[in-house]
């Protein structure tokens, strides 16, 4: 391909440099659009996070409630998994169960559950979970509410007495026909409602509170194990900092004004924060990617309204624990808060925000 | 007890009366004509006449925008009743159907690259024309597929596009949405069809693809004075005022994109209202 | 100033050390006459002339078109439609050469810069083809030459350099920084301004050193070391981040009162006049895991891929990709017959399993690209609509606006093609407006007869 020997009347040197082997002609070359190198990340490995970061929740919880706990979780986790592939099958589409979100699903649900919770409830739950929250939307992606909470209030509503039976954690021994008793959030519910003070309740200290040997879903009670896990996700930039930021300030604003307006009447914020289900809600729930608003500004008023929502709910609403609701209100608030929240495109003057400009 | 029945039930009438009152108020005139046009139509909603469906048809045909010819779909009593609904008359028509002039799938046409990448022929189109040698040739990602509201495009095994023409109602959507524009509204009577739109020379063509028409000029030869098949830049074209009909030509041809098949039934059998 | 937005790929700059290496004569070469946006020029040869190196092959149509001159001299082959960058055969001058490598005896050096008028600048610099070095191609006498109303103040020399594995600008500023800097006077005469900001990424100190100790005297440039963030060397980002103004959506550069140039434009503008030397060469980057002997290459333009690989060492088995430019923004090539032309700034070489795979799955609204983004645009909720095919609806979202950059689909985790469904949304809602002016004036016709009748 190169000339013969000599030089160019610049000094170009016209004889090849060194001499080369055939070269390979590629036949194959793949072609697509730019960009043609990628970061690294994937959905699999995003879910695969999610679970180490539960783990440490996870743990404290089958510690606290034994075997129980254990069986709640591997009945959820099967149960979502195959209510997943059944459903693909059902669409004839392929099963997604590889990107792992049906696993997260199923791990959040259990950790949702009372461990006492009976095995049809558990299945009925995944069910709900996979079926109702995920596959009629179209799968990953498309559901506007979170499919572990839709389950969660969906058996909390539908089989109440269930889903409010509270094992009293007594160690890993914990039988699985265990004594029950309230959870902190519900002793002061009662308490108060009865025309008593909150420190009538009896409710556990705050150190208990922290590293959960309370009673609650097996999941939500150890707030140190959680924060320790959320802490870790923020860290691989899995999720955003806005969200539990947001959740948990306004939460402690409001109950910490009603708590100083009426110290007697209301808890201290403190133990909204550690009790009930504000750490799971605020670190793992509301920080599911699918239902939360894109854009970081949304994050914010999302994380707040959730905040809101829950302070208000456990304060004042008939029920002692609001995150649940509080995060699947928000969740329908969503694509009005993406719409709300949109950026400003760059160079985009301040006043010509909303504007339309198709022709 | 009897409060809350007073209230309600005066509730109801109130509102009963002022729903009444609002669907007099706010009454939109429509011609009824064009109620009884869109009645007619066959409602299939295609886009082929360029208005937004069916009833924004009939509204232009009644306005005068349109006239009743203007839907490629109605068979000729449908025309008929519709230019008889506004004063108007209709004159016969052959009926047409979609013909996809490419027969270049995996096991003949060659590809240029491994293409990755939406599942989209006009996307794909963006990456250099396409992963298909042959820079004529259909890319199979099914465009025209998505575009026909009545099921009348299939993909072959071997990835490339075809026509139904039992399903076909010659509506012109596929024409519309294929990159390529290898998609031709052709007589439904038609038999003989060049099916390749590559105009490169015989050696490129060939290497592209072993069905692709090499301009060799065998099909036009065979009409020496009265030319029905034109080679023109390497490639030919089908005369369809003056239509071939030997089944026996498809066998001139050396590579087999000159082809024969039967003809279509006539639109009245194929469209159903 | 930092612009928000933006990604930090690996940069893989293993070629920054290598010193600039010029290729030998090829046996043949193959000129496009589109190498630039703006009209194609007019071919001037045919089939069987002879030409000499530097010879025009083509004189340009209208304003914004430049001509294209022969890389060396030899006969003319062909003049047909050949393999091109972009994908699809185009117009192009096949030479023949004769290794004589004779220059053309048309060439009218000017000399020294600072003793000619503007106008007389930009001429040469039209005749002598030069267009943006940076990958836009975008003819330079037309960036250099903004309307009267436009009041440009500030020129701002690109040595940027975001892409990961191209160095070529890097060593250009290195090697050739008396002349850039000779070029970047020349261009402030040509524009009428009296000052100029070098903006270069911080991971290349040592360009900016010999930019700012080969600076004349009588050139007011300030030199200012930017963060290292793709996509630093856009544009509109990097007159923001220098000086903080923003150019409106839809705007340009003129419009707040700069114009941007790439380094190595600077130096094809100073050698256009001073040497009248039209621009038939340029600096790019061989490089990538699937070539065996990276460079950083002065190619003359029309010199075909195959022979470029091949003086590189020809590329390993496994290679999956070969992309002219960069990682980000570059065009995926399969020809090798494809020549390398005036806006190739880089061959990247990438084995099969370094090249992303896109898979498109669901989007799982995850944010990454929203905050990637560095125009503001939410390239998930576009990626929805085009998926569905609602192109009309785009329009709502500024698609227009964005500048292709990849950075939300280097960093979407469900390897959604982003930047593909917004090719296609562009080229679509670009129709959709077509169609709308022209249904507008349709109707607004039918009005005026219906009126007259």
């Amino acid at each position: 391909m190169t000339l013969e020997p000599g030089t160019g009347p610049d000094g170009v040197p016209t004889e090849p440099a060194t001499p080369v082997a055939e070269p390979i002609t590629p036949r194959d070359l793949i072609v697509s659009a730019s960009p043609h190198v990628h970061a690294g990340q994937d959905v699999p490995w995003i879910m695969r996070q999610v679970l180490l970061a539960l783990l440490p929740g996870l743990l404290a919880g089958l510690w606290f409630f034994g075997l129980g706990a254990l069986r709640v979780l591997v009945l959820a986790v099967a149960g979502c998994l195959a209510c997943e592939w059944a459903c693909a099958r059902l669409v004839k589409r392929p099963a997604t169960l590889r990107d792992y979100s049906a696993v997260v699903t199923g791990v959040l649900l259990a950790m949702n559950l009372p461990s006492g919770s009976p095995w049809w409830l558990v299945l009925i739950g995944s069910i709900v979970a996979i079926g109702l929250g995920k596959a009629v939307y179209g799968g990953l992606g498309y559901n506007p509410f979170n499919p572990a909470l839709v389950a969660r209030v969906f058996l909390l509503i539908s089989f109440p007495v269930q889903m409010t039976t509270w094992v009293v954690p007594q160690g890993p021994g914990t039988a699985l026909d265990a004594a029950t008793g309230a959870t902190p959030l519900g002793a002061i519910k009662e308490a108060v409602g009865l025309g008593r003070t909150v420190a009538d309740a009896g409710a556990p200290g705050l150190r208990d509170l922290l590293v959960g040997n309370v009673g609650g879903s097996f999941g939500e009670v150890s707030a140190l194990a959680l924060l320790l896990g959320g802490l870790w996700l923020l860290w691989r930039g899995v999720i955003r900092w806005q969200v539990p930021v947001a959740f948990m300030a306004v939460t402690s604003l409001v109950t910490g004004i009603a708590h100083l307006a009426d110290p007697a009447h209301y808890a201290s914020p403190l133990v909204h924060l550690l009790g009930g289900g504000l750490m799971l809600g605020a670190w793992f729930m509301a920080t599911d990617m699918v239902t939360s608003p894109v854009t970081r500004r949304g994050l914010l008023i999302f994380g707040a309204g959730c905040g809101l929502l829950t302070a208000v709910i456990r304060l004042w609403g008939g029920y002692p624990e609001g995150v649940s609701f509080a995060i699947l209100l928000m969740n329908a608030a969503t694509p009005l808060i993406d719409r709300w929240t949109r950026p400003r495109v760059f160079g985009e003057a301040r006043k010509l925000y909303r504007e339309a400009d198709a022709a | 007890m009897l409060v809350p029945t007073v209230v309600l039930s005066g509730i109801g009438l109130l509102s009963g009366l002022g729903l009444a009152l609002a669907a007099r108020a706010f009454a939109v005139e429509t011609d009824p004509r064009q109620e009884k046009i869109a009645e007619a139509l066959p409602g299939a909603n295609c886009g082929g006449c360029g208005y937004a469906g069916c009833g924004d048809f009939a509204g232009a045909v009644v306005r005068g925008d349109a006239k009743p010819d203007d839907c490629p779909v109605c068979d000729q009593e449908t025309r008929r009743l519709v230019a008889s609904i506004v004063g108007l008359t209709v004159q016969d028509r052959a009926p047409q159907v979609a013909l996809i002039l490419c027969q270049g799938g995996d096991d003949v046409a060659a590809k240029k690259y491994r293409y990755n990448g939406l599942a989209s022929c006009a996307s794909a189109a963006l990456l250099g024309g396409g992963d298909k040698l042959c820079g004529a040739g259909c890319l199979g990602l099914g465009d025209c597929q998505r575009a026909c509201a009545f099921g009348a495009v299939e993909m072959t095994p071997s990835g490339v596009a075809r026509i139904i023409p039992a399903r076909c109602t010659a509506c012109g959507q596929c024409v519309a949405a294929c990159p390529k524009d290898l998609i031709k509204l052709v007589p439904a009577e038609a038999t003989i069809h060049v099916l390749c739109s590559n105009h490169d020379r015989g050696p490129a063509a060939k290497k592209a693809c072993t069905v692709a028409c090499l301009g060799c000029k065998k099909c036009e030869k065979s009409f020496a004075e009265d030319p029905r098949i034109k080679v023109a830049d390497f490639l030919a074209y089908i005369d369809y005022e003056h239509a071939p009909v030997d089944p026996a030509l498809a066998a001139l041809c050396p590579t087999g994109a000159l082809v024969y098949r039967a003809a279509a039934a006539p639109a009245a059998e194929r469209t159903s209202s | 100033m930092k612009f928000s937005g933006g990604v930090h790929p690996a940069y893989h700059k293993d070629t920054a050390g290598l010193q600039i290496e010029a290729m030998p004569l090829l046996h043949r070469y193959v000129v496009p006459i589109a190498q630039h946006l703006g009209a194609p020029g007019k071919v001037l040869v045919a089939k069987g002339d002879r030409v000499a190196r530097w010879q025009p092959l083509s004189e340009p149509v209208g304003f914004v078109s430049v001509p294209v001159h022969a890389p060396t001299s030899g006969t003319v082959k062909q003049v047909a439609a050949l393999p091109h960058p972009l994908g699809r055969p185009m117009l192009a001058v096949e030479i023949e050469s004769d290794g004589e490598d004779r220059p053309w005896e048309g060439l009218a050096p000017l000399g020294d810069w600072r003793t000619l008028d503007p106008a007389a600048l930009r001429r040469a610099i039209q005749a002598a083809g030069v267009v943006g070095l940076g990958g836009a191609t975008f003819p330079t006498h037309v960036k250099l030459s903004p309307p009267a109303e436009k009041k440009v103040d500030l020129l701002v020399l690109n040595g940027a350099e975001c892409e990961p594995y191209l160095t070529a600008d890097h060593r250009v500023m290195l090697e050739q920084a008396a002349e850039v800097m000779e070029g970047v006077g020349l261009m402030m005469r040509v524009l009428g301004v009296s000052r100029a900001c070098v903006g270069i990424e911080s991971n290349k100190p040592d360009a900016l050193a010999a930019l700012r100790r080969a600076c004349p005297a009588d050139v007011a440039a300030e030199f200012v070391l930017l963060e290292t963030k793709y996509p630093q060397g856009s544009e509109k980002h990097l007159i923001y981040a220098l000086c903080g103004r923003r150019v409106p959506p839809g705007g340009l550069p003129m419009d707040v009162g700069c114009v941007v140039q790439n380094v190595g434009t600077a130096v094809a503008c100073l050698e256009a006049v001073r040497d009248g030397l039209p621009m038939t060469e340029r600096v790019a980057t061989v490089t990538g895991a699937a070539i065996n002997v990276p460079h950083n290459l002065r190619v003359r333009v029309g010199a075909p891929l195959l022979d470029v690989l091949a003086h590189c060492g020809g590329v390993t088995p496994d290679v999956g990709k070969v992309i002219f430019g960069g990682p980000m923004m570059g065009i995926g090539q399969f020809d090798m017959d494809v020549p390398l032309i005036k806006g190739t700034s880089g061959v990247l070489c990438l084995r099969d399993d370094e090249a992303v795979l896109y898979e498109g799955g669901p989007c799982i609204r995850c944010g990454a690209c929203v905050d990637a983004c560095p125009m503001g645009l939410v390239p998930s909720a576009m990626g929805l609509i085009a998926e569905r095919f609602r192109f009309e609806e785009l329009g709502d979202w500024h698609v227009l606006d964005c500048i292709e950059c990849g950075s939300c689909a280097y960093v979407c985790p469900s390897r959604r093609p982003l930047v593909q469904h917004f090719k296609r949304g562009k080229a679509e809602w670009r129709d959709i407006l077509e169609e709308r002016r022209a249904r507008t004036e349709r109707d607004a016709k039918r009005a005026e007869t219906a009126a007259t009748a």
